[in-house]
Parts: structure tokens; C-alpha cells; sequence
């Protein structure tokens, strides 16, 4: 039963369902950005909490750079160019969670995951394609309008060559994969736990201290600062803002990023065969 | 909260279509609808404890969880103060002592309504219908659904790091009245914040979806209190204090007890107004709730 399962994804489906499953795809995608963009008042809203939450932000790292200038070698505007960026990137790249993770739990719990099984797509693929549709959109729908407020309110530092925008862009994409393949690893961590309440809490409280959410990676002290900037979460904010301000070699930038959003894809895959080998499928 | 809670059990009761008399709005009526609306509260508390208390571990990993995430901010400034001695001229234990303030009030807000912002999910999928027609205030059941334990956890923080900062804080010249504020600021802080959650609450009948603004009253103001008012541009501490009146929570009371110059050149007794400020605040979050509740159309599904 379950090897009949798996010969039903893409791979059996030969040459001419490449390109088939790469429209499925597309528009599994496009069917995430539309989800998230049905909600224009919840987005009206979350873009409105964004802003209060950068202004308090701000305020509080003018002080900090206030008594120290060059602190973690940014300067005050730098450091407030990294606030309305962490505003706007805060739910494209999922840092407090509730993404897709939350909903493959419960269908993993449900036993509802028996159906997905079953559809000619592949589960890794058809949630990244998913989860990038709603990267879109957040970036567009609540980053874009908050950082636009911040630039006009606060002296940001933004670079004027568009090739930097577009590495930025880059950092960004990558930047979200790597989230995506993190929270699929939390996800599929329901397939022995069964209940995901306690995994997502631990990633949630990692995601946000790592991430460089409370404080830039760079201004973390000592052992403890170069713990956080080796690890993922890393790539998610700290790495984009860092390409945008010309604080960052880009090659080695990308590469740490690649490399995770690599490695924990890898891990994601490897978990999922593990994962769909354990599933018994009860009938009635 | 005494009046917000009068004036929601009044409608709750003619939305219940209840048998009692509801047109009675003579004093003794009222406070026995005070007294009901506590009762059904702490029925609905006590059966959502017990109900938490079913899974022991889950209650102390989600309370640890709870602990752990909303220290993150005091992490924050810990971290900060790895590379600073002052920030905006105030030392740790100063922040400190804001910090847990504001954390205790907001704490003990979240804890007793923190449900509320849960009002605009129940109205889109019609479950509000089911509270409306129990014989029990909504006001009350609304506050105690979901009633969450593991909130406590937010508290003990706060009171751990209010703890620190009053063993650490050496300059300050504790006198009677100093030592009376402190519970005093707690619980008005704490009151001020019940209001603003009953009034978001209020504000997503009217808003459903748009929900998450309140977060930024919340959560934000509760982020805001954390830090000296000096950080802070002078129309936003104006905002917060004669709009939006979170500085009555903990910044001008704190910096009386602190010996720190007011903002905006406010005189020295509004320290002590948060208490009246807290009743104001009910009362206004109490006729939001009503209006709100009133102008609630069921779509019968």
C-alpha cells in the first residue's frame, strides 16, 4: 500500500510530468499568496501592529547607539534601517511561527496527512510551493507599507544601486527557504509526538532570540553572539539586512545561507521518508 | 472593572432574554448583577483550570514556555546592558524596575481577559450566538473562556524582575507613601490594561478580522512601558498620556518613586492619579463593551 502511495508522486510521472507538476506547483503557490491575500483587513491590521512595534523599536535603539555609536559596526542609522527590516520581514519569514507548520500538525494528528499521502504531489514540495505563495504576499502586503512608514519616518540607511535591491532580494528568497525547511522539520516532529504544542513553542522561542529579533545578531556578545550568527535562524533577517546595507560579502552571505536552507532541506526529506513509512492508515 | 462588568451584565441579561428583571436599574440590582457576573466568571475560571489541570504536564511545559517567551525582552535588555552602563541616562535596575511594573500589570491583565481577543474569531464563526443565549452575563463568559493558567508565567516573571529591582535599586529614597505605591500602581496598571482589552474586545465587533490591532495596544503599550518615557518622541508620551493613558500603568507613578523628572513638565501629584485614571478607563471600556455588544448582528448561521 504505502509503496503504491509514493510511485503515484512526481517522479513516476516520467519527462512529460515535469513540466506537468511544475504548473501544479505554480499553482499551489499562487493558490498560497491568494489565501493570504483574501484577509485585506487582518493585513490592514498586522501592518498597523508592525509600524506601532518599529516606532517603540526605534526609539529604543537610538538610545542604545545613542551611548554606543558603532555598536556591533553599525551606526545609528543602520541599526534603524535594521529595525523596519526585521518589521517587515518578521511574518514573511515566519519568526514567531504560525505559517503552514500549524495546519500539517493537526492534519498529522487528524490522520487527515493518510490523504495527502495519496495526491500524485510530493508533501515537501507542495508545502514549500505553498509557504513561498505566502512569503510573497507578507512581503509585499505587510513588509513593503511598514518599511516604507519607517524610511519616511526615521533616517534610514538605503542603498542607491539597484543590483544591491536585488541581492537583497536574493538574501530574502533564501532567507525564506530556509524557514520554510526549518518549520517542515518542526511539522513533520508531530508524526512521533503527535502533539506539536510544545515543539512549536521551542521554535517560536528559538526563532525569535535567534533570529535577531530582540537585538541585532551582531550586538550579541561574545561566545553566545558567535553561536547565534552560525546558526539558521541567522539567514532569516540578519543575513538580508546585512546584503541591503553593504555590511556583508555577498558570496560568503548567500553560501551560509544556501548551505542551511540545503541542510535542513536534506534533513526535511530524510524525515519524511522515516515519517511516511511509520503511518498506518486505519480504514472506517 | 466594577462598572464595565454592571453595565455588560445588564445587556447579557436582555440577551438572554433572562426572566429576571432586567429593566431594574436601581442600585441594589445592579451590584447583584456585579455579583453574578463574578460568580459565573469564576465557575467558568474553575472549570477551564480544572480542564488545564487534566493534563499536568502540558499545564507546567506551556507555563515554563510562557515564562521563557515573554522573558525574552527582559533578555533583550539584559543584552543591551552587556555593552551600555545607562540607557536614555537610567541604569539596569531603573529599566528594571519599569519592566517588571509593566510586566506585573499587563501580566495580571492577560491572565484575567486576556481571552477577550479571542471576541472577533467567536463572532466570524458564529459562536458568540451560543454565549448569548446562556442565562450568565457575556461579558463574564467571555472573559473566562479559555481561561489560561499558564499566564501566570508572564507574572512570575515580572515579579522576579521586580524583585531585582528593588534589592538593586540603592538611590532610591523609600518613604510611606513610596512603599504604598508600588501594590497600588500593580493593580491600577493592571485595571487600565483589563480596560484596554475589554475595549479591543468591544472594537472587534465592529472590526472581526482586523483583530491584531489590538495587539499593538496591548502588547505594543505593555513593550512601550518597559523603557524610560525619555527614549521616546514627546507626541508619542503626549499620546500615551492624555489620549491613549498607559503612562498612568507605570511611568509617572514610577518616576515619582524613582525621584526622576516628570515628561512634558507634568506636575508632581498625577503620580497618584492612576487609580482614578483606572476607573475612567473602566467605565469608558464598559460603555465600548455595551455599544458594541448592542450593535452585534447574528447571521443566524
Amino acid at each position: 500500500m504505502r509503496a503504491r502511495l509514493l510511485r503515484f508522486g512526481p517522479d513516476a510521472l516520467g519527462k512529460a510530468g515535469v513540466v506537468g507538476s511544475g504548473r501544479l506547483y505554480a499553482a499551489v503557490a499562487a493558490g498560497g499568496f491568494r489565501r493570504y491575500a483574501t484577509y485585506r483587513a487582518a493585513t490592514l491590521a498586522g501592518v498597523f501592529t508592525n509600524t506601532v512595534f518599529g516606532v517603540i523599536l526605534a526609539y529604543t535603539y537610538i538610545a542604545l547607539w545613542d551611548e554606543r555609536p558603532h555598536l556591533g559596526g553599525y551606526d545609528q542609522s543602520q541599526a534603524l534601517t535594521y529595525v523596519w527590516l526585521g518589521q517587515a520581514l518578521l511574518t514573511t519569514m515566519c519568526v514567531m511561527g504560525t505559517g503552514f507548520e500549524e495546519e500539517l500538525i493537526e492534519r498529522i494528528r487528524t490522520g487527515d496527512i493518510a490523504i495527502d499521502l495519496y495526491r500524485p504531489a510530493d508533501l515537501q514540495l507542495w508545502w514549500l510551493a505553498q509557504d513561498l505563495g505566502r512569503a510573497l504576499f507578507q512581503l509585499l502586503g505587510r513588509g513593503l507599507i511598514p518599511f516604507v512608514l519607517g524610511a519616511w519616518l526615521f533616517d534610514l540607511s538605503l542603498p542607491a544601486s539597484p543590483l544591491t535591491w536585488l541581492a537583497f532580494l536574493v538574501a530574502v528568497a533564501l532567507g525564506v527557504l530556509v524557514s520554510y525547511s526549518f518549520r517542515f522539520l518542526v511539522a513533520l516532529a508531530a508524526f512521533w509526538l503527535m502533539d506539536g504544542a510544545g515543539i512549536t513553542q521551542m521554535a517560536w522561542l528559538a526563532g525569535v532570540f535567534c533570529s535577531g529579533m530582540v537585538l541585532p545578531l551582531n550586538v550579541f556578545p561574545g561566545v553566545l553572539g558567535e553561536v547565534v550568527r552560525a546558526l539558521p535562524w541567522a539567514a532569516l533577517i540578519q543575513a538580508p539586512a546585512d546584503v541591503l546595507m553593504g555590511e556583508a560579502d555577498l558570496l560568503g552571505t548567500f553560501a551560509f545561507q544556501a548551505g542551511w536552507a540545503v541542510a535542513l532541506l536534506g534533513a526535511g526529506r530524510l524525515l519524511q521518508v522515516v515519517a511516511t513509512r511509520r503511518v498506518v492508515v486505519q480504514g472506517g | 472593572m466594577g462598572v464595565g462588568v454592571a453595565g455588560a451584565v445588564k445587556t447579557g441579561a436582555r440577551g438572554g432574554r433572562w426572566t429576571r428583571d432586567d429593566w431594574d436599574d436601581g442600585p441594589l440590582g445592579r451590584w447583584e448583577r456585579v455579583f453574578d457576573g463574578v460568580r459565573t466568571y469564576r465557575m467558568i475560571a474553575a472549570m477551564w483550570i480544572r480542564s488545564t489541570m487534566a493534563y499536568r504536564a502540558s499545564f507546567v511545559m506551556t507555563t515554563l514556555g510562557n515564562f521563557a517567551a515573554t522573558g525574552l525582552d527582559f533578555l533583550a535588555i539584559v543584552l543591551m546592558f552587556s555593552q551600555i552602563d545607562r540607557l536614555g541616562g537610567y541604569s539596569l535596575p531603573e529599566i528594571a524596575f519599569l519592566y517588571g511594573l509593566s510586566a506585573i500589570a499587563f501580566g495580571t491583565a492577560d491572565l484575567v481577559v486576556g481571552s477577550m481577543d479571542r471576541l472577533g474569531r467567536r463572532v466570524r464563526d458564529g459562536t458568540l450566538d451560543t454565549l448569548l443565549v446562556r442565562p450568565a452575563p457575556v461579558l463574564a463568559q467571555v472573559a473566562a473562556d479559555r481561561f489560561a493558567l499558564r499566564r501566570l508565567g508572564r507574572i512570575t516573571q515580572g515579579l522576579m524582575v521586580l524583585g531585582y529591582a528593588l534589592l538593586a535599586l540603592d538611590d532610591v529614597h523609600w518613604t510611606v507613601l513610596k512603599v504604598l505605591l508600588v501594590p497600588v500602581m500593580v493593580l491600577s496598571g493592571g485595571a487600565i490594561f483589563c480596560a484596554v482589552f475589554v475595549g479591543g474586545a468591544a472594537f472587534q465587533f465592529v472590526a472581526r478580522d482586523a483583530s491584531e490591532v489590538q495587539n499593538a495596544f496591548t502588547y505594543g503599550g505593555a513593550t512601550l512601558l518597559q523603557y524610560p518615557p525619555g527614549l521616546f518622541a514627546q507626541d508619542l508620551v503626549r499620546g500615551v498620556t492624555f489620549v491613549f493613558p498607559l503612562a498612568f500603568v507605570n511611568w509617572l507613578p514610577a518616576l515619582y518613586v524613582l525621584g526622576r523628572p516628570y515628561p512634558l513638565d507634568l506636575p508632581e501629584w498625577v503620580a497618584f492619579l492612576p487609580p482614578l485614571v483606572a476607573a475612567g478607563c473602566c467605565a469608558l471600556a464598559g460603555l465600548a463593551w455595551r455599544a458594541g455588544l448592542r450593535s452585534y448582528r447574528s447571521t443566524g448561521s
